[in-house]
């Protein structure tokens, strides 16, 4: 078990530690930061689904026999794309929520924003 | 076999390690040169387990735009993190505690790493991908065939998210925010010092030369349109830092980048419309040279991976001069 | 060309994106998104017709046999999904126009016509496609271009709500990945036809394969985070009130109705209905939090004193009724459900526009700023009553028909609790309706100042208002062609995906 599975272990670890940072830190930066991080251990996951031993990358020459399977790896091009098109929305925003509020702490964001809340009244 | 093992073990460990210490760690900017070095082990990594696009996508996304992202808005905003307050760990650690214990939960039953009797490599696909592709499309990198052939739609929507960033990050920090007076200010003084301008000079023909060699190498190795993408953006990113933006605007007007940024989505759809009006299927690229489907495949796997260059550049170098105007402009 | 119809409807809202962007007139895009709603109408009428005549359609992308390349299916389950949003996408652009120019930026509506053709294409995407990859592709194209929508709001609360609706957003398309991972290890294939039949080849009970329960759990709980299913709705409220008027009436009456149905589309024909209901608790966690959703989305509802909010997170009690209708997985309650999903989006839609126009004339939706005014804006007040006597479920509204089947299926079940709740959800709603009817008519205007500006409403605003609302009395008076819409997507789905 340890042998044929320490992969897939070691990577569910890293994908906790990014989630743990999105969830427990306030910090909008620091968040956008565990995405990544978590995203990356589920895109490791994928191309791990597709590793054979003794294979090699899956671009076909006559003096190779195994290769791994391209298919994970495509997909993985594709969110790793998604990735970074996220992260870039998720800065822009960030940038404004400064320029905004003067901070990007979400509880400080929260407290201004409660002010704004007791001047126009609406709940949420 | 061992060394293998070995070294997957110690680039594994290595990564959590770097998660745990920008997890851990307070000052941003330290973090953010810590994610460079994480995104470059995973680019290692991915090498080790043969997705070696996969890796050179990872080592141009993550060290070069997402780090270069990342430090422009630290300039923008504070660079140091608050304290986390304890209660706020609790809610992580459950959800934390609950998703790995599924996931490990979920371990018992997934196949042997490497082994090649796991369903993935079993699936009459594999088939199709490595051997029949070769007849289909007849091109050596498999990966470049399934992303842009058998997968072209998928790409298509890949395109299109980049297309979606460029323009929410363009509505979002936009032209909307010009102060005219930044623009009087040459605030950059790199541009003083020689070596790097010299340099800076020599390299760039040999940026954008590499990243049209990328581009059209895609069929025979790894690269392809979304990494040549990323070098020519990365080319003038580094033509901006050391020369001031208003000489890279200068060069690239946004009205340019505008354009570009939505030529790619209009080229790629444009190929698949091009395929139905040609009697095909949609981007059935058969269809543009019905006797040798092979070279049919060649001219739209060529075009769309073109396509995909020009837009993945356009939309990071606006997004690059997208935050770097607001860094000028705060100053 | 008719063959290519299933593309088309993705295809021309995917392609008038970039159009937006290459003309940067703001004449130009309003007219882009409102033909690439006409044509999205188009095909879906087109396929809905041709789907009735010779069944489920599917169409190969590039040629390649299913498995090896991405295919989109259109069957009885999916049409009814693709009417509701590109109806909403017509009725949206025609409200639009003025909507928009007075709340956004003149630079930014370009952009903002941009993301909205975007969103249209992600979420008709989504519910065509027939791979799961291809799926969560096209939610991350909904989604990011959603978040700019948001972000492009009036206030600076509307970019906090774009950022939590990021991150969560994010997280939960990064567990639907997993989940896509997991049942990827387990049978090699992303196709869903392909992974039904292989899924059913391990067994009844899915073999006993706990990487396969795993992938279920997190495909599920990825989608409930889109579909704001109660624990995980916190980015829904903020979103849908924060965002543009225009934005906030499409969000809420399309986003969260193709994500329900995504997860009928895996529930029932991807995993199978043995597995998912059968031997997996899903049924049972889905009444559950049906009724949470239910009882505290619109316990919350009443104390809001924003219009926008309190119609926020009465959509999520809203939610509530539709998954108890799904989670019972029999052919009546599944019906019920999607004749919720058509009702509720029509309902919503109508409430949010009317909310739209509120803002337009006076400034806000606060409620301190609707006060006293119904007597002054008889027929804006009129539209709101009509179409929360719909949320409460009232006869002869849309909203009796569906909650009328809703409660017939659950007492076929046996499931008493569930009806409790939704009668005790009813009541709520009543309360909450009760409030504005108080405020607008039976309250004193604040200020003698304050009152609706001199400029008349404007007749596009006004006409796609009463379009909605008239036309949710007419599925309330005759509900034969929404319910048979439902009736048949739920064959189809219970009959393993009609395929």
């Amino acid at each position: 078990m340890i042998a044929t599975h320490y992969v897939y272990w070691l990577l569910f670890a890293l994908m906790m530690i990014g989630l743990y940072v999105v969830i427990s830190h306030g910090n909008m930066l620091k968040k956008l930061i565990g995405l990544s991080l978590f995203q990356v251990g589920v895109f490791l996951f994928f191309i791990s689904l597709g590793k054979v031993d003794g294979g090699s990358a899956p671009i076909v020459s006559e003096d190779v026999e195994t290769y791994s399977h391209p298919l994970p790896q495509v997909l993985i091009l594709t969110a790793i794309v998604v990735g970074v098109a996220t992260l870039a929305v998720g800065l822009a925003l960030a940038v404004r929520i400064f320029e905004s509020y003067g901070t990007v702490e979400e509880d400080q964001v929260l407290l201004r924003d409660a002010d704004d809340r007791e001047q126009d009244g609406g709940a949420s | 076999m061992t060394t293998f093992v070995l070294i997957n073990v110690t680039l594994l460990a290595i990564l959590i390690a770097t998660a745990l210490t920008i997890s851990g760690m307070r000052t941003l900017y330290a973090a953010t040169m810590l994610t460079a070095l994480f995104s470059l082990v995973t680019a290692c990594l991915f090498v080790l387990l043969d997705a070696v696009d996969v890796a050179f996508t990872e080592a141009a996304v993550g060290v070069g735009i997402s780090t270069v992202l990342l430090l422009g808005v630290l300039s923008l905003t504070r660079s140091r993190e608050a304290v986390t307050p304890r209660l706020r760990r609790l809610p992580g650690a459950v959800v934390v505690l609950f998703t790995g214990g599924t996931l490990i939960y979920a371990s018992q039953d997934l196949p042997e790493f490497g082994s090649p009797t796991t369903p993935v490599q079993t699936h009459p696909l594999t088939d199709v991908y490595l051997r029949q592709s070769q007849e289909d499309i007849g091109i050596p990198n498999t990966v470049t065939s399934v992303l842009a052939s058998y997968r072209g739609l998928d790409t298509l929507g890949e395109l299109v998210v980049v297309f979606t960033a460029g323009v929410a990050v363009l509505a979002l920090l936009g032209p909307l925010m010009q102060p005219a007076e930044a623009r009087e200010r040459e605030v950059l003084d790199l541009v003083d010092y020689r070596v790097l301008r010299v340099v800076t000079g020599m390299l760039m023909p040999f940026i954008l030369l590499f990243a049209l060699y990328v581009l059209f190498h895609g069929d025979f190795g790894p690269g392809g349109g979304f990494q040549a993408g990323v070098i020519f953006a990365s080319g003038f990113v580094l033509y901006g830092l050391v020369f001031g933006l208003d000489r890279a605007q200068q060069v690239l007007p946004r009205r340019v980048l505008w354009v570009l940024i939505a030529v790619g989505p209009v080229l790629y759809a444009g190929v698949g419309v091009a395929n139905m009006l040609l009697g095909g299927a949609f981007l059935d690229y058969d269809t543009f040279a019905p006797d040798d489907a092979a070279a049919g495949q060649h001219i739209g796997i060529l075009l769309v991976e073109s396509a995909i260059g020009v837009t993945v550049a356009a939309v990071m170098t606006s997004i690059f001069f997208g935050f770097a105007n607001r860094v000028e402009s705060s100053r | 060309m008719t063959a290519h119809l299933p593309v088309l409807q993705v295809l021309v809202p995917l392609v008038c994106a970039p159009f937006c962007v290459l003309l940067r007139s703001r004449t130009a895009a309003w007219l882009l998104f409102l033909f690439a709603a006409l044509a999205s109408l188009t095909c879906a009428v087109l396929l809905a017709v041709r789907v009735g005549g010779d069944g489920a359609q599917r169409y190969e992308m590039g040629g390649w046999p299913a498995p090896a390349g991405i295919e989109f299916v259109v069957g009885a389950f999916n049409t009814p999904v693709l009417l509701v949003v590109s109806a909403v996408a017509v009725v949206v652009a025609v409200y639009s126009r003025r909507s928009v120019t007075s709340e956004v930026d003149a630079r930014r509506v370009p952009l903002l016509y941009t993301c909205l053709c975007l969103t249209l294409a992600g979420l008709l995407g989504l519910t065509v496609t027939g791979d799961v990859f291809n799926a969560f592709v096209f939610l991350e194209i909904s989604s990011l271009s959603t978040y700019a929508l948001v972000a492009m709001g009036r206030h600076r609360r509307a970019l906090l709500a774009s950022f939590r609706y990021l991150v969560i957003g994010t997280v939960g398309a990064t567990f639907l990945l997993i989940g896509i991972g997991l049942a990827y290890a387990v049978t090699g294939t992303l196709n869903m036809s392909d992974l039904a039949r292989r899924v059913a080849d391990l067994g009844d009970d899915g073999g006993g394969n706990r990487a396969l329960y795993a992938a279920v759990v997190f495909v599920f709980v990825g989608l409930a985070v889109k579909i704001a299913v109660f624990p995980l709705h916190a980015w829904l409220p903020g979103a849908y009130a924060q965002a543009p008027s225009a934005i906030g009436a499409f969000l809420s009456a399309t986003s969260t109705k193709v994500a329900i149905y995504v997860f009928c589309r895996f529930a029932f024909t991807v995993f199978g209905t043995t597995l998912v209901f059968g031997t997996m608790p899903i049924d049972r966690i889905g009444l559950a939090l049906a009724c949470l959703a239910m009882v505290a989305g619109s316990a919350v509802a009443c104390f809001q004193t924003d219009l926008k909010y309190l119609l926020a997170w009465s959509s999520i009690a809203q939610i509530g009724y539709i998954l108890a209708g799904i989670s019972l997985a029999t052919t009546a309650g599944v019906s019920a459900g999607y004749l919720h999903v058509i009702n509720h989006a029509v309902l919503k839609a109508a409430l949010f526009c009317a909310a739209g126009l509120l803002v337009l004339r006076l400034g806000s939706a606060r409620f301190t700023a609707l006060a006293g005014l119904g007597r002054r804006m008889p027929w804006t007040f009129a539209a709101v009553v009509i179409a929360g006597l719909g949320l409460v479920g009232v006869p002869p509204t849309a909203g009796f028909a569906s909650k009328w089947a809703l409660l017939t299926a659950l007492v076929d079940q046996g499931q008493w609790a569930v009806v409790a709740a939704v009668l005790a959800s009813s009541l709520l709603a009543m309360v909450y309706i009760g409030r504005i009817v108080e405020v607008a008519w039976f309250r004193e205007p604040a200020e003698p100042g304050t009152g609706p500006t001199a400029s008349k409403a404007p007749a596009s605003m006004v006409a796609a208002i009463w379009v909605l609302v008239l036309a949710s009395v007419y599925f309330g008076l005759d509900a034969t062609w929404p319910a048979g819409l439902a009736d048949a997507a739920a064959d189809a789905l219970l009959a393993n995906g009609g395929e």
